[in-house]
């Protein structure tokens, strides 16, 4: 009987849309993914929610309050500005998700771009455009970013362009490796033997088998640029004031760690709460998605 | 062998030549002219004309990029602007050292701690130690260095006042009293790079005890010290310097953050300085610097691995 209720249940999970199964066969015995998983989901809430969810106006300065203490009006303390540290660090959400996006997004774009390039491409010009890849890659991404930061200039729309050109070259390089790999297939030489154009080979056999393990290698990114975007915000190169953003909220608050520890403490423990949960989440789903993993557990 | 060696040195020798062509470039595309910054608020066009012949700016920009290739080559890297001093003195000979020391003593802390911690975990598998080490390696990887540098001031700094919080003691004037004020930013750096270490060692390890020339070794009664640090780890190697060496950009990534928290006169805090204030000449210096410490790290690295595994021999 039991067994028959099994297959019954089998049988209505299979009938679900794939992608919720899919997430399904993510989440199972993975207690841990799952809280993850909530967690990043309740930043992106709080983000789009931010005007509705957060007690005071980012910008609002309270006078009589300044440096106070968590307390039942401003439940994680206010800053030297007399600002609601909750309400900035909810509206904080907004950006900090939207540079990670976007910044990932310009990453992976230039990425399947170059990394398509050097992979299908032979003689000096891959050989050139590998050397070009090694030499991106040097550069450690922070360095990359402030680099184009000097270039650029600041704000958050500058912000977005330095972390996603920064991060070009990781992407490029798994690009390529799966390019090379799909290529030596057999049903790509023989689309090739049947007269198949060359165009159509790319857009129909190669690319749809590079695209999904860039959507896995982004989702394992976005904690990387956030990392980054908020660092830059932190040395003062990034986002500027007085925009409600955790690295320069954690940057204004070292001047007073030592008598009011919480103005870097909250936004502190904001990030680094989502970059654990991103980066389980990402793990999951690298573990689930990525053949060569899969085998080594 | 020697074909080889000479291959991987001439791809070294392409990457460090683009390396220079991007960092060339930062001055190209930043903001602003130099010859107005030079000239400041009024000048005539005379002036200014007679100073782009003098600089060598109106020459073709392949000329300027050799020309100016050559002149780093033998250490003229410009003047500051704002401290009128060489900038070769203070990027290369002065804050290289901090930075190069900090990374030494963060990448020691990693190894030291990371690698037993590792080989504990792999060993007692599916133990509390184990769960313990993942626990720590899942947090410490995906953990803001900066935020961590401030935790640290904040508890062994400032609360407990065990150690100093910002400051750099260089170690060849006075040894212990440097590694106590590098004690907390090596911590702070170190961190993911030990959970990192970690992850991989235990990875590695466990998968190599499952061979069967393990269970051959342990048959023939060795030790089990010597069963996993011996006939274990020497598998266990190539993984570990391949992850150490790639690492290293990350490891400077890292310490800009940490010269930051605790005021540590190393490159990270030179660049971003320089950025602020707009010195471009000194940007452009600490991207080659790195560029040039990551691309000759990684030829060390793939250098050595026909050492490490006598299978990776070029033929």
């Amino acid at each position: 009987m039991v067994a028959h209720e099994l297959t019954a249940l089998r049988e209505t999970s299979r009938r679900l849309p794939a992608p919720i199964r899919a997430l399904a066969g993510l989440a199972r015995g993975r207690p841990f993914f799952i809280v993850a998983a909530l967690l990043s989901l309740a930043y992106l809430f709080a983000a789009i929610f931010a005007p509705w969810v957060a007690p005071y106006d980012p910008a609002y300065q309270d006078p009589e309050h300044l440096m106070s203490p968590p307390s039942a009006l401003h439940w994680c303390g206010t800053d030297s500005f007399g600002q609601d540290l909750l309400s900035r660090v909810i509206y904080g959400t907004r950006y900090v998700l939207l540079i990670g996006f976007c910044s990932v997004a310009i990453g992976a774009i230039g990425g399947l771009a170059i990394g398509l390039a050097a992979g299908l491409l032979q003689g000096p010009v891959e050989w050139g455009l590998m050397r070009f890849i090694d030499a991106i890659l040097a550069l450690p991404s922070l360095i990359m970013a402030i680099t184009f930061i000097a270039i650029l200039g600041q704000g958050v729309e500058n912000v977005i362009y330095a972390v996603g050109f920064a991060l070009v070259g990781p992407f490029a390089r798994t690009v390529r490796a799966d390019v090379l790999q799909v290529r030596a297939q057999a049903f790509v030489e023989a689309a090739g033997l049947m007269g198949v154009s060359r165009a159509r080979i790319i857009w129909r056999h190669i690319l749809p088998n590079v695209i999904f393990p860039l959507g896995v290698q982004a989702t394992v990114r976005l904690s990387e640029a956030i990392l980054v975007s908020s660092g830059l915000s932190f040395l003062g190169l990034g986002v500027v004031p007085p925009t409600p953003d955790w690295g320069l909220m954690i940057a204004e608050g070292r001047a007073f760690i030592s008598i009011v520890p919480w103005i870097s403490g909250v936004p502190g423990a904001a990030l680094a709460i989502l970059l654990i949960a991103l980066s389980i989440v990402g793990d999951g789903v690298r573990e689930r998605f990525d053949p060569k993993l899969r085998t080594a557990r | 062998m020697l074909r080889w060696t000479l291959a991987k040195i001439s791809q070294t020798a392409a990457v460090l030549l683009i390396v220079s062509a991007v960092s060339f470039s930062v001055l190209k595309l930043a903001p602003g002219d130099p010859v107005e910054l030079m000239l400041g608020e009024e000048y005539s066009k005379e002036s200014h004309q007679s100073l782009m012949v003098q600089l060598g700016l109106d020459r073709p920009l392949s000329e300027q990029y050799v020309d100016w290739l050559g002149r780093f080559m033998q250490g003229d890297w410009g003047t500051s602007f704002v401290s009128r001093t060489p900038i070769f003195q203070y990027a290369f000979v002065e804050a290289l050292p901090v930075t190069l020391v900090l990374a030494a003593a963060a990448l020691t802390l990693a190894i030291v701690i990371g690698i037993p911690l590792g080989v504990v975990s792999a060993v007692r598998k599916d133990t509390a130690w184990d769960i313990g080490a993942a626990a720590f390696s899942l947090t410490g990887s995906a953990f803001p260095s900066f935020y961590l540098g401030i935790l640290l001031i904040w508890g062994f700094g400032v609360a407990f006042n065990l150690f100093p919080t910002m400051g750099f003691v260089a170690p060849w004037k006075d040894f212990w009293d440097g590694m106590y004020h590098l004690a907390m930013p090596a911590v702070t750096l170190s961190t993911p790079f030990m959970a990192l270490i970690v992850r991989i060692t235990r990875a590695n390890l466990v998968e190599t005890l499952e061979q069967p020339y393990i269970a051959a070794a342990r048959a023939r009664g060795e030790p089990g010290w010597r069963v996993v640090w011996v006939h274990g780890m020497r598998n266990v190697l190539v993984p570990l310097v391949t992850i150490v060496g790639l690492q290293l950009g990350s490891l400077l990534h890292g310490a800009v953050l940490t010269e930051t928290v605790f005021s540590l006169p190393g490159v990270g805090r030179m660049i971003t300085d320089a950025v602020l204030g707009r010195e471009y000449l000194v940007v452009q210096a600490g991207v080659m610097m790195t560029g040039c410490l990551v691309i000759l790290t990684n030829l060390a690295v793939d250098l050595t691995y026909p050492f490490l595994d006598p299978r990776l021999r070029p033929r």
